[in-house]
């Protein structure tokens, strides 16, 4: 058991100690040895703070810490000449004249040149959200290996391939120049969607993640926007995390219980979340001048679900026409018949889920499975919930589709067409999911 | 200054046989405008040329030859520049300036451990 000081003061070592590897990251030009040096600091913080209470200045006492831990490694290796050198000069200067802090501005600058680090496309994508996820988010490894449903020893030797190709390709640790802009923004956007649906669509391990991933998602595209105030892209991906976000209570019933969207409780929702987000959104199509990428209409789509009144679908499909011609996947072909069920009918929807090229996803099933519900097929909808249930899905979600197939039972109970094996279904534990990667 | 070599990935040209053709002209621009970022580099004779060597039995064992490259791949090893560049960024930017960068295979940059 944790109590709420311990988890103050991780989360306090966690954040602080994504600040303080960028600082050191910096002073070093060395990733390694930083994430090396402020991971001793946080032992050493995790140790004495418990006791001593948490300092005044926790990221100073973290950056003074980690600077002598360096500065203890760096000396040992003395003999091994050059940038090494050039490191301990400047490190030793900077204990004696800079108060550790530094202002706050230069940290944050810090923070983003990491993160283009971490985002940089020569490193693949899965390596990329890997090490954000380790160095700007500070996660354990255990953590990271549960949220990207991988094993523990994958997710170890994935950071360790990625540290080491930075420091060996000498990718810079540096913003890119306006001209690159543009090109870099778009990998460090999709990390932080990506560690913001890890966060979302959970694990069966979510429970024993400590970081809300979603909050921390929404805290790095807010960062991101701060310092780089006026981009769409990133205007359109906070407005999407935000109303996305605002609805996280109402998503989970009192039992733990998903909760789909035409049935949650709208006074559940942060209206001042859902009026931010429209608001970035607003800006950000208008600096786009009309054309808009992937986060602007799936914020577009956000801003739909949230508004009050009958759903506009015909105009909903049209915004999922243009997501699928700009990032064409399952999960947009699915939430798309969701739509088409609404303007051509349930049948039209569910020709288009047929075939869809990759091997089918719990969502798909669930999706074929509501589709046939409403087409009158019970025995065929309740064979898709029982596929959906042994794909793995997370503890809410095994609530909900064993709370449908209840309610088909009942509705096959009154057709007179009662089957055997749909109550065996409902009953039957789901299978963990498996680790796809390993 | 880090060192990294751009390994051209290319069809399984004879560049010996056309020193005007238009794709020849292009690498001579590459020469020109980024001449004091190439510290070496050569173009190779087609595969058919090729030569692999064996030793057998381990070291001073017997040297055992064969015709042909030590893969078979339809994009070959056509050349290579040695470049100098601070980062891979930079690196980046000089390779993609090479011609068989948008030809049929790919510039394969890597980064050369310092000796």
């Amino acid at each position: 058991m944790t109590t709420p000081i311990d988890d103050r003061l991780a989360e306090v070592v966690r954040v602080e100690g994504g600040r303080v590897v960028a600082v050191l990251a910096r002073n070093l030009g060395d990733l390694m040895r930083a994430e090396d040096a402020v991971q001793e600091a946080t032992i050493a913080a995790l140790d004495t703070w418990p006791s001593a209470g948490i300092p005044a200045e926790p990221r100073a006492w973290l950056l003074t810490v980690a600077r002598r831990k360096a500065l203890d490694v760096l000396r040992r290796e003395r003999n091994r000449a050059g940038k090494e050198e050039e490191a301990v000069a400047l490190l030793e200067q900077m204990r004696d004249d800079e108060p550790p802090d530094g202002d706050r501005s230069s940290v944050d600058d810090d923070l983003l040149r990491l993160m283009f680090t971490c985002c940089h496309p020569a490193l693949e994508l899965d390596a990329q959200v890997a090490l954000t996820l380790r160095t700007v988010c500070g996660l354990s490894v255990a953590d990271i290996a549960r949220v990207l449903l991988i094993s523990e020893d994958t997710a170890a030797k994935r950071l360790v391939r990625t540290r080491q190709k930075i420091a060996r390709a000498g990718i810079p640790y540096r913003v890119p120049s306006d001209a690159d802009l543009p090109a870099r923004l778009a990998p460090v956007a999709a990390v932080v969607h990506l560690v913001f649906t890890a966060g979302y669509a959970g694990s069966p391990d979510a429970d024993l993640v400590r970081v809300d991933l979603c909050g921390e998602a929404v805290r790095l595209a807010r960062l991101l926007n701060q310092l780089l105030p006026g981009e769409p892209t990133l205007q359109g991906l906070l407005a999407l995390l935000m109303l996305t976000h605002a609805r996280r209570e109402a998503r989970v019933d009192e039992d733990g219980g998903l909760v789909l969207l035409a049935d949650q409780e709208r006074s559940r929702w942060h209206a001042d979340e859902i009026a931010e987000g429209l608001q970035l959104l607003d800006e950000s199509l208008r600096r786009s001048a009309g054309l808009a990428d992937r986060y602007q209409l799936e914020a577009a789509l956000a801003a739909h679900h949230v508004a009050s009144g009958d759903p506009d679908w015909d105009e909903i499909l049209r915004l999922y026409d243009l997501l699928d011609e700009v990032a064409p996947s399952l999960a947009v072909t699915v939430n798309r018949a969701v739509a088409v069920a609404e303007v051509r009918g349930p049948a039209v929807a569910l020709d288009e889920l047929e075939n869809p090229g990759t091997p089918p996803t719990l969502a798909l099933h669930i999706a074929r499975a509501d589709l046939l519900r409403r087409l009158r097929r019970p025995a065929e909808a309740a064979a898709a919930f029982g596929r959906a249930l042994a794909a793995g899905p997370t503890a809410p979600e095994q609530r909900f589709l064993r709370r449908r197939l209840a309610e088909l039972e009942a509705e096959l109970v009154e057709a007179g067409l009662v089957e055997t094996e749909l109550a065996e279904l409902a009953a039957q534990p789901a299978p963990g999911r498996t680790d796809p990667h390993s | 200054m880090p060192q990294y070599a751009a390994l051209l990935y290319t069809e399984d040209l004879d560049w010996s046989a056309e020193p005007q053709s238009e794709r020849s002209k292009q690498y001579m621009e590459f020469g020109e405008n980024n001449g004091s970022a190439i510290a070496g580099g050569a173009a190779l004779f087609p595969t058919s040329t090729a030569t692999t060597v064996r030793v057998r039995g381990g070291r001073g064992g017997d040297v055992v030859t064969s015709d042909g490259p030590y893969a078979e791949t339809k994009e070959i090893l056509g050349g290579f520049y040695l470049l100098e560049a601070a980062d891979l960024d930079e690196a980046v930017r000089l390779a993609a300036q090479i011609p068989a960068a948008w030809g049929v295979g790919g510039v394969e940059v890597r980064p050369v451990i310092p000796m």
